[in-house]
């Protein structure tokens, strides 16, 4: 970080990269080439040959590779140290947005806006957008659900859509044997997602977290091949049908009143999952969290109880699924196995992997990011999942902190509180 | 005696570690455990601290003006709620979170508060919070870097993050601090200081200290009683003179200037 | 009985599948302490570029033999090379960043491959050639043991074999060994620690092509997510054998291998996978450091 002039990328190294890349491109070429060009058909018996994808593939991967050196250098020189015209800009924009959000006046407006925006949404986007937004919405919810176990408490969850599915089932099972209805099953789903989490946590607690990840997936697979073949208990990959929607006692509601029903359920389900997960962030249980997360051994070193920090972060991520799984379920009316993949998991981990972990705002904007994206841009939308892989990767590389970045908080300590504090330490010394 | 430490063994596979070693604390006093690179300090504060599970062996501690109690094999996390807190050699802070929080994390122990408490905010969970931030920043005062509360902790400079990691100990209340190295990588105005906090944190706040260190200058002026360790087994115990006179003492060291 | 030396022998089959993947995750693992989620996309790219090969070959005309042999061997520097690309992308720039960001690069990884495939080549199932030829001998044997099976077995114990004497007896494998016990001390004693990791990659891709060449010609098809489970289930063997272990992933392979077997043949074939992760969790339950690992204690 010290010496500018020789961290800084300068303008001629690009050129230098220039050699790097096209060699880059080479190699690319021939490791995708049989897969990129040649497609075998092994029913037919035929084989295409694409040439024309050896073009895409040599200069997609000269144009990246340049890219990624550029921003590998900048990240290991240090990006403060490098922190071009453009970063600074916006830099200034962000401390400008920042300042004026702390005037109650514009603070308040910007709450009434976004209020007014979402009271608006259902009546001019009509279902079909209504819709969309309620999918994101329930992502938005499990991200935060998720954003408990990965981005505070630093465990890697894959089998997260477990216990959607759990949630999902309860209420779809309890219904159909006892008719359980739609308000009284979202406590049950939330309690079944937090039980099951805190259950399959008790096994790997003394392990390290790697095993966590492993334990999981296979707790979500076995889940999924059990609602698939416990065929006289969950219909098996039937599924189950005609699960009833959210109601208000003795109210009828047609098909587009009910879609804008869900989504305000959905609305205050995001504000409610919001405000606890705030309230425990800044509290002593969240401190806990991000400590563990941070150094596990220091952690209990310093007298947390690492086993019940970590069963507490299971046990309250696992929640917001099942909750959000009743609200699935009462939604779509319809569900099988089918819904509860790996990579339904694997997507909200991107949520929260792209908004950036441990941060509220973060999380939002990346599951409204990644879930209405594709919806917007149909073309793209068989490209999704490559996409994901490519997110997941590049920010772990690059921005590990995702793109909205927690801050951690101040405290404000008054004079007068320094005061009686300093007379307890020595100020003769200082550090 | 606030530490008691007999036939400490420690094996990793074939390797002895920490060898029959015995090892006592009285209150008030401050002990050094000095010996050559590898010689098993740290292993011997891992096995006190319950960070490992010692081989052989019984720890027993004794808060001043209570009962002996065993510790041996005990969890670490219950071990610090006992009343023992430890620093590490190679610093351990929680790098993003600020100074302020890492004390609080050392608080963690002497709170009460829940989950429900968290979500609810009730009136005493309100109360211990604020309670935290200003007994967190009273041990930041203590050890002098209470400016830097709201820096985030890796980006302290080098000496202030030891004293950071001894202000997270003293956070949990111990009677007995355990220093890894406190004064590695530190220059010589910073020894200084750190010799004239030890004691005061002896004098000011009725701790037993017990440290592990290379500097020969800070351990001879500083501590009263010296353990030396080689090869994981104790060579010689005694003041800083008669250590320092010990013949296997210079022989262990073969070299290295003990004569400070 | 027939049945039981059935099961039995399908059990090994399968074991000898997951050993030649285990045994990339357990290096891997033993020297960056790394879940290589990606490892099973390895094997499948190894074996569509084997069917792709074939297709090529048996159309210029080549007899049954030389394509196995060529499409394998391809198959193998293909996968190697695409493990020695993925290390280079997605490991190495995370090795000094916390432990779960390496986590989520591995399954990105991984996500992105499957994807790769799916849209270059197809999403359907496509039926693998025969490449394995009918060997004679067998047919003397009192109970069932097809070719492929055989020579899946008998190539796994010749890989065994090389890849023990190869970690044991070569510079090689010495750097690998002080490598995967600390990195910086091995540097500082001039071993070039990147390059050891780059190897092991290369390694451990190459066999799991094999695998994956050998299990689909026994199967006889292949779709692009054939990696991601078998990916899991030989990481389950790593962990059930002691991960870091070469012979325990051997052992903890064929135990998986016949608890599968048996559970699906005795019991139910439909909760087959359960089986294997219920096996999973009794292990970390009882015996953390698996049947052959040693109990680690973490340096603080
Ligand atoms: N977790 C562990 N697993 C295996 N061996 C260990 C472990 N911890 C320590 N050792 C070994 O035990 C011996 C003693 O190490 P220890 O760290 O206690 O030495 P030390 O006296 O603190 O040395 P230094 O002055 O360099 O800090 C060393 O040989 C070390 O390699
Ligand atoms: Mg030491």
């Amino acid at each position: 970080m010290s010496s500018q002039a020789t961290t800084q990328p300068q303008p001629g190294r690009y050129l230098a990269y220039a050699w790097r890349s096209l060699l880059v491109s080479i190699w690319f070429a021939i490791l995708t080439f049989p897969i990129i060009v040649i497609r075998a058909n092994t029913i037919t018996g035929t084989i295409t040959w694409r040439w024309h994808n050896i073009g895409w593939i040599v200069g997609g991967t000269f144009v990246g590779s340049w890219i990624w050196r550029y921003f590998l250098e900048r990240k290991r020189a240090g990006a403060e140290a490098t922190m071009g015209p453009l970063r600074q800009r916006l830099a200034a924009a962000r401390a400008v947005v920042t300042q004026a959000a702390r005037r109650p006046a514009v603070a308040r407006g910007g709450i009434a806006a976004l209020l007014l925006l979402v009271v608006a949404f259902p009546f001019v986007g009509g279902m079909y957008q209504t819709n969309i937004m309620t999918t994101a919405l329930l992502y938005v919810v499990l991200g935060l659900g998720l954003n408990i176990i990965i981005g505070l408490g630093g465990m890697l969850h894959i089998g997260y859509i477990a216990f959607y599915a759990l949630g999902a089932y309860s209420y779809a099972l309890l219904n159909l044997h006892f008719g359980l209805n739609f308000w009284l099953a979202l406590p049950v789903g939330a309690l079944v997602g937090g039980l099951f989490s805190l259950a399959i946590g008790i096994p790997v607690l003394r392990l390290r977290g790697d095993y966590l990840a492993i334990v999981t997936l296979a707790f979500a697979e076995i889940t999924r091949l059990v609602l698939e073949n416990w065929s006289s208990l969950t219909f098996g990959t039937a599924g189950i049908r005609n699960i009833p929607r959210p109601a208000i006692a003795g109210i009828r509601l047609t098909l587009p009143q009910t879609t804008t029903f869900v989504y305000f359920i959905m609305i205050l389900m995001v504000v409610l999952t919001i405000f606890v997960v705030n309230r425990l962030e800044n509290s002593r249980i969240g401190r806990q969290f991000v400590a563990m997360k941070e150094d596990f051994i220091a952690c209990q070193a310093m007298g947390v109880n690492i086993a019940r920090t970590k069963l507490a972060a299971l046990g309250l991520g696992g929640m917001w699924a099942g909750l959000a799984g009743v609200v699935f379920a009462a939604r779509t009316t319809f569900i099988n196995p089918a819904s509860f993949t790996v990579w339904e998991s694997i997507i909200v981990l991107c949520t929260v992997v792209l908004g950036g972990m441990g941060s509220i705002p973060g999380v939002i904007t990346g599951a409204l990011v990644l879930i209405l994206v594709p919806e917007y841009l149909r073309a793209f939308a068989q490209f999704r999942m490559l996409l994901f892989g490519a997110v997941l990767v590049t920010m772990m590389v690059f921005r590990p902190g995702g793109l909205i970045q927690k801050r951690r908080r101040a405290y404000t300590i008054s004079a007068q509180e320094k005061q009686v504090a300093a007379e307890i330490g020595d100020p003769g010394i200082q550090g | 005696m606030v530490l008691d430490v007999r036939g400490l063994t420690m094996d990793f596979g074939g390797l002895r570690a920490v060898d029959q070693v015995d090892l006592q604390v009285n209150e008030g006093e401050i002990v050094a455990l000095i010996g050559p690179n590898g010689a098993g300090k740290t292993t011997f504060f891992n096995c006190v601290t319950g960070m490992y599970v010692p081989t052989a062996g019984t720890v027993t501690i004794a808060r001043p003006g209570t009962d002996a109690r065993q510790i041996t094999r005990m969890r670490p996390h219950l071990i610090t709620a006992q009343g023992l807190a430890r620093t590490f050699q190679n610093i351990r802070l929680f790098p993003e979170m600020t100074v302020l929080e890492n004390v609080m994390i050392g608080r963690d122990c002497r709170l009460s508060a829940g989950i429900l408490g968290a979500i609810m905010r009730n009136k005493k969970t309100v109360a211990e919070e604020k309670q935290v931030v200003l007994d967190s920043y009273a041990m930041l005062e203590i050890v002098g870097i209470g400016r830097w509360a709201n820096e985030t902790a890796k980006n302290l400079p080098y000496g202030a993050q030891r004293r950071l990691e001894i202000a997270r100990a003293l956070a949990t209340e111990p009677f007995l601090l355990l220093l890894d190295e406190p004064a590695a990588g530190m220059n010589p105005q910073e020894t200084r200081d750190l010799v004239a906090l030890i004691r005061r944190l002896r004098t000011d706040h009725q701790l037993s200290i017990f440290l592990i260190e290379h500097d020969m200058s800070l351990v001879m002026t500083l501590s009263e009683r010296i353990y030396v360790m080689d090869y994981g087994k104790l060579i010689a115990v005694g003041d800083p003179g008669e250590v320092r006179r010990d013949p296997s003492v210079i022989k262990a060291y073969l070299g290295e200037d003990v004569s400070a | 009985m027939n049945y039981f030396l059935g099961l039995f022998v399908s059990g090994l089959t399968r074991g000898s599948i997951y050993a030649l993947l285990a045994l990339g995750y357990t290096m891997v693992y033993g020297i960056i302490e790394l879940i290589n989620f990606a490892h099973g996309e390895i094997y499948m790219i190894g074996a569509f570029t084997a069917l792709i090969l074939a297709s090529v070959l048996s159309i210029a005309g080549l007899d049954a033999i030389s394509i196995l042999v060529i499409a394998s061997l391809v198959a193998m520097i293909y996968s190697a090379a695409y493990g020695f690309t993925m290390e280079k992308i997605a490991y190495k720039p995370v090795r000094n960043s916390q432990r779960l960001s390496a986590l989520i690069s591995a399954i990105g990884m991984s996500l992105f491959l499957q994807n790769y495939v799916r849209l270059a080549q197809t999403s359907n199932f496509l039926p693998f050639p025969t490449l394995i030829p009918r060997l004679g001998f067998l047919q003397q044997l009192t109970f069932q043991v097809t070719s492929a099976q055989f020579v899946i077995f008998v190539t796994t114990t010749v890989v065994m074999i090389l890849l023990t004497l190869l970690i044991k007896f070569s510079r090689v494998g010495k750097s690998m060994r002080a490598a995967s016990q600390d990195k910086t001390m091995a540097m500082l004693l001039g071993v070039n620690v990147n390059r050891v990791i780059a190897l092991t990659f290369v390694i451990g891709s190459a066999t799991a092509a094999l695998g994956g060449v050998l299990i689909s010609s026994f199967t006889g098809q292949i779709n692009f997510y054939i990696g991601f489970m078998a990916g899991i289930k030989a990481f389950v063997a790593a962990v059930l054998g002691g991960i870091g272990s070469i012979p325990g992933a051997v052992l903890g392979s064929f135990v998986l291998g016949w608890t599968e077997s048996f559970g699906a043949g005795y019991i139910s074939s439909d909760y087959e996978d359960v089986f294997a992760f219920a096996i999973l969790v009794l292990i970390l339950i009882f015996k953390p450091s698996g049947l052959l690992g040693r109990p680690e204690n973490k340096k603080v």
